[in-house]
C-alpha cells in the first residue's frame, strides 16, 4: 500500500495548552483508519492542523510527498482533502443543491455551473437526498444535514476524506445507512479518516485504528489489538479498571 | 422570480437618459445626484450586501477619486484619463487595505473601514503642494466637451447615467459569477466557505476593489461637475452612511433594491428638505428609522408582503 500521508512530529499549541503533541502518523492509499480517542483528546483539532485551520507550531504534514504543512484551508481542500464538520456548515439560504454544487465548483475541478449542478445531483442521489434538493439547507433535519455535509465533502473529488463525527446525534436505523455509505465511499477508492466515538461503527469499518490522548498517539493497529492495548483501557476506563481488567486476564 | 422586475427597472434606468431633453437645470441637478448615489449603494452592495462585510470606506474612495481625478483635470488630463485612473488607484488601493482589513469581522471591520476615510482627509490635507489642502482644489472649466451652463449641465448628467449602466452590467455580472457565488458563500459561512476551497481573502479583497473603483470614478465626475472640492466636502462621513441605508431601505443584498433604494432615498431627501429646513436631518433620521422598522426587508419586499398579506385574507 503506497503512502498518501504522512505527518511528522506534528504539534499545536495553543498558550499552555499542548492540544496536539509530537503525532507521527503514515497513512496508505485506500486505508480507512480510524481516530478515537476520549472527549478534548485532539482528534478535531488534529484534522484541522492538516486541513490548514490551524497551522502546526511544529512538524510537518506531507500530502503525497508534498509538503503542505503552511498551506490555507481552501488550499488544501482543491488538493484533494475534504471534510465534514462535527458542527454541521451548511449554507443555510443556498438550497442543497448549490450547497453541494458550490464544492464542486471551487474544488472539484469543474469549470462551468452546468457541470457543478451535474455532479451535484449525483452526489445527492448517493447520500439519499436527491428530494430535498430544491429546499434551503436551514430547513433539513440534522440527520440530513449530516449526510448534506458528505454530498458537499464528496463533491470535491476528494482523496483524502475526514468525517468528524458524522453519525453524533443519529439513531439506530440513521447510522446503519451512514455506514453502508461510508463503506461505498472506501471501495470507491477514497481514503477516510473516521473520528468517531460509536465504537460499533469504528470496529466494523475501519481496517486501523489509532488513539489520541492529551494530544499524543498511545495506541495504533488493528481493532482487537487496540481494544485490548492497557493504555487504551486506561485512558477511557482509569487505571484502576485496567488493573482489574488484566487482573482477571 | 425577479426577472421581470428587473427588466422594468433596466428599462427605466434606459429611459432616465432621456431626462436632458425635457429637464430642467434643477431636474438634471437631481438626476445627477440620484446617479450618483445609484452607483454609491450599488457599488456597496457588493462588499456590503454580497459578501456581508459592512464597510464604512465609501466617503474613502469617493474622495480618494474626486482627488486623484481632480488633481489630474487641473494637471490637463481628459476626464476619461482622469476617471480610469481615479478607479484603478482605488481598485488597487483597495485590493491591498482588502487582504488587511477584511481580516476583521462584524463591527471591527467597521470601525477600521470608517478610519480610512479619515486618514486620507488628513493625507489630502497635508499635502498642501499638491491637493490645495483645507484651501481645496479648483477644477477648471472646459473639462466637459461643451461650452454652455445648461449643455454642461447635461453633459455631467449623461456622464454619470453611463456610469452608473457600467456599474450596474459589472456588478451583475460580478453576482451571477463564480466571484458572486463564492461571496454568498462567504457571507453566509466563511469557515465553510474555505473549507469548500473558496479563496475568501482573494474573493472578499476582489469585492472591497469592486466596491470602491466605481465610487472613485464617481468621485471625479463629482469633482468635474461641481469645480470646487474641499476635504469636508468630499470626505463627508454621510457618503459613508447614505449608501448603506439606501441599500437597507431598497433591500439589502438586492442590486435592483440598491438602485430603487438610492432613487427612493434622494427622493425622500429632497422633499424632507424642502419642507423642513431647519430640522431636515432630524426629519429624515427620523423617516429612515421608521421605514427600517416597518419594512426591514426593504422596498423590493412590498410586492411579496402585499401577496402574503392577501393570501391571509382570502
Amino acid at each position: 500500500m503506497s503512502e498518501l500521508m504522512r505527518l511528522e512530529a506534528v504539534s499545536r499549541r495553543f498558550g499552555g495548552l499542548q492540544a496536539v503533541q509530537d503525532v507521527s502518523l503514515s497513512i496508505g492509499r485506500g486505508e480507512v483508519l480510524g481516530l478515537i480517542g476520549p472527549n478534548g483528546a485532539g482528534k478535531t483539532t488534529l484534522v484541522n492542523v492538516i486541513t490548514g485551520v490551524h497551522r502546526a507550531s511544529a512538524g510537518r504534514v506531507l500530502f503525497e510527498g508534498r509538503d503542505i504543512t503552511r498551506y490555507r484551508p481552501y488550499q488544501t481542500a482543491r488538493n484533494g482533502l475534504a471534510r465534514t464538520f462535527q458542527v454541521v456548515q451548511p449554507f443555510p439560504e443556498l438550497s442543497v443543491l448549490e450547497n453541494v454544487a458550490a464544492a464542486a465548483l471551487f474544488s472539484g475541478g469543474i469549470g462551468g455551473m452546468r457541470e457543478a449542478n451535474r455532479v451535484a445531483a449525483e452526489k445527492l442521489e448517493f447520500v439519499g437526498l436527491s428530494l430535498a434538493a430544491g429546499k434551503p439547507a436551514a430547513s433539513l433535519t440534522l440527520a440530513m444535514r449530516k449526510r448534506l455535509e458528505l454530498a458537499k465533502a464528496l463533491a470535491m473529488r476528494p482523496k483524502l476524506l475526514f468525517l468528524d463525527e458524522v453519525n453524533a446525534g443519529l439513531n439506530s436505523a440513521e447510522v446503519e445507512i451512514a455506514m453502508g455509505l461510508i463503506r461505498q465511499i472506501a471501495q470507491a477508492g477514497v481514503t477516510i479518516v473516521l473520528i468517531e466515538h460509536l465504537m460499533k461503527v469504528v470496529m466494523s469499518v475501519c481496517s486501523r485504528i489509532v488513539v489520541l490522548q492529551n494530544g499524543a498517539l498511545i495506541a495504533d493497529g488493528t481493532a482487537s489489538e487496540v481494544v485490548s492495548n492497557r493504555r487504551v483501557i486506561e485512558a477511557y476506563l482509569g487505571k484502576k479498571y485496567a488493573q482489574a481488567a488484566s487482573g482477571e486476564a | 422570480m425577479n426577472r421581470r422586475r428587473d427588466v422594468v427597472l433596466f428599462a427605466a434606468i434606459l429611459l432616465l437618459g432621456a431626462l436632458p431633453l425635457v429637464g430642467e437645470p434643477y431636474t438634471l441637478r437631481l438626476g445627477t445626484f440620484a446617479c450618483m448615489y445609484a452607483v454609491m449603494s450599488v457599488s456597496w452592495n457588493v462588499i456590503g450586501g454580497l459578501a456581508g462585510y459592512p464597510s464604512f470606506a465609501t466617503a474613502a474612495f469617493f474622495g480618494l477619486g474626486a482627488y486623484v481625478g481632480g488633481v489630474l483635470l487641473t494637471k490637463g488630463a481628459t476626464l476619461v484619463v482622469a476617471m480610469a485612473f481615479a478607479g484603478g488607484i482605488a481598485f488597487g488601493g483597495a485590493m491591498l487595505l482588502g487582504a488587511v482589513l477584511l481580516r476583521l469581522r462584524g463591527h471591527y471591520f467597521a470601525i477600521a473601514s470608517l478610519a480610512v476615510a479619515e486618514v486620507l482627509r488628513e493625507l489630502t490635507n497635508t499635502a498642501t503642494d499638491l491637493t490645495g489642502g483645507g484651501m481645496g482644489l479648483n477644477i477648471p472649466l472646459g473639462t466637459s466637451t461643451v461650452a454652455s451652463v445648461a449643455g454642461e449641465a447635461s453633459f455631467f448628467f449623461l456622464a454619470m447615467w453611463g456610469l452608473l449602466l457600467l456599474t450596474l452590467v459589472v456588478v451583475v455580472a460580478v453576482e451571477r459569477s463564480r466571484l458572486g457565488f463564492g461571496l454568498a458563500c462567504i457571507r453566509q459561512n466563511e469557515s465553510a466557505a474555505d473549507m469548500i476551497g473558496v479563496n475568501a481573502t482573494l474573493y472578499k479583497s476582489l469585492a472591497f476593489a469592486l466596491s470602491g473603483v466605481f465610487v472613485a470614478m464617481a468621485g471625479t465626475l463629482y469633482a468635474g461637475w461641481v469645480h470646487y472640492i474641499e476635504p469636508p466636502d468630499v470626505y463627508d462621513i454621510l457618503f459613508s452612511v447614505k449608501p448603506i441605508v439606501m441599500a437597507l431601505l431598497g433591500g439589502l443584498g438586492s442590486t435592483a433594491g440598491a438602485v430603487i433604494g438610492a432613487f427612493a432615498f434622494l427622493g425622500i431627501e429632497e422633499i424632507v428638505w424642502r419642507n423642513y429646513l431647519q430640522v431636515h436631518t432630524g426629519v429624515l433620521g427620523f423617516l429612515i428609522v421608521a421605514l427600517l422598522l416597518f419594512l426591514p426587508n426593504g422596498i423590493v419586499s412590498v410586492g411579496r408582503r402585499i401577496k402574503a398579506l392577501r393570501a391571509r385574507h382570502v
